[in-house]
């Protein structure tokens, strides 16, 4: 009994781990999607 | 050649996991006291290491601002911060974790515990006071200074499990004369930290693109403005 809920302790351990990343890289990947409707956006403001 | 370098890091990255999660979960055996939630410690440790670096580094980039007014300097610091600081949540969340099991509570107030996360309020402060300023130089000069403040405080973590008392492990790793570890199983603690040195490396210059990227902008709403 123990051991198993050692063991599920680890997987969370590891899944928060990974979880946070994910997190992380996600919101890098959304960020730049912004940016990059943002340049384009100004881009062409200036060219008019 | 950017592009090129992070699927470099990131190949690199996968392949040291890869070998490294085979060895941690298929080869090395359970810990004698803890069991199987000891294996925490190869995310854990990897992790601070890996954010302690990046917050020293971004020190050196502030530093470097300080010294010479040059924002890209500045930039490269908030990148490093902000990709050290994703480490440093993994250090707290995998430590809680381990607690719950280990001293069956999720926190205490202990010296190495509440220091970390000192640290960590000192860092997500440092990430808030950058976008409650508009003005570059000013904000760049007052996130320096929060920079430098923050790795006082990494000192006082890393040596508070010897200058106090805590219920935190004391020091096991050979590095730090802890000798607590077989070599075998502190091995995979090395190798986890550079693959994890290679995935912060390519965070970093996705974020110093974005950094690019948000100039870029900035001078041509400049530019749209002149006109």
């Amino acid at each position: 009994m123990i051991e198993a809920r050692n063991f599920t302790y680890m997987f969370y351990g590891f899944a928060a781990a990974f979880l946070i990343l994910v997190v992380y890289v996600v919101s890098l990947a959304l960020r730049d999607r912004k940016l990059k409707r943002e340049i384009d956006r100004v881009r062409r403001m200036v060219e008019k | 050649m950017r592009d090129k370098l992070m699927f470099a890091l990131a190949a690199v990255c996968a392949v040291i996991l890869s070998v490294n999660f085979y060895k941690i979960f298929l080869v090395l055996p359970d810990e004698a006291n803890q069991g199987a939630i000891y294996r925490i410690v190869y995310m854990h440790v990897p992790s601070i290491f890996t954010g302690f670096t990046g917050f020293f580094v971004a020190l050196a980039a502030s530093g470097a601002y300080l010294a010479t007014g040059k924002l890209k300097y500045d930039a490269f610091a908030s990148a490093v911060t902000e990709v050290s600081l994703a480490f440093a949540t993994i250090v707290l969340a995998t430590g809680m974790i381990w607690g719950r099991i280990i001293w069956g509570i999720w926190w205490t107030w202990d010296a190495r515990l509440t220091t970390m996360l000192v640290c960590w309020l000192i860092y997500a402060g440092y990430l808030m006071l950058r976008r409650a300023i508009d003005e570059p130089t000013q904000r760049a000069r007052l996130s320096a200074v929060v920079s430098i403040f923050g790795c006082v405080d990494i000192l006082i973590v890393w040596k508070s499990i010897e200058w106090w008392r805590t219920q935190h492990p004391a020091p096991v790793l050979s590095v730090r004369d802890g000798g607590g570890m077989a070599p075998g199983m502190e091995a995979p603690i090395y190798w986890n930290w550079l693959a994890f040195m290679c995935l912060a490396a390519i965070l970093v210059m996705v974020r110093m693109r974005q950094e690019q990227m948000s100039n870029e902008i900035d001078s041509l709403r400049r530019t749209a403005h002149a006109y």
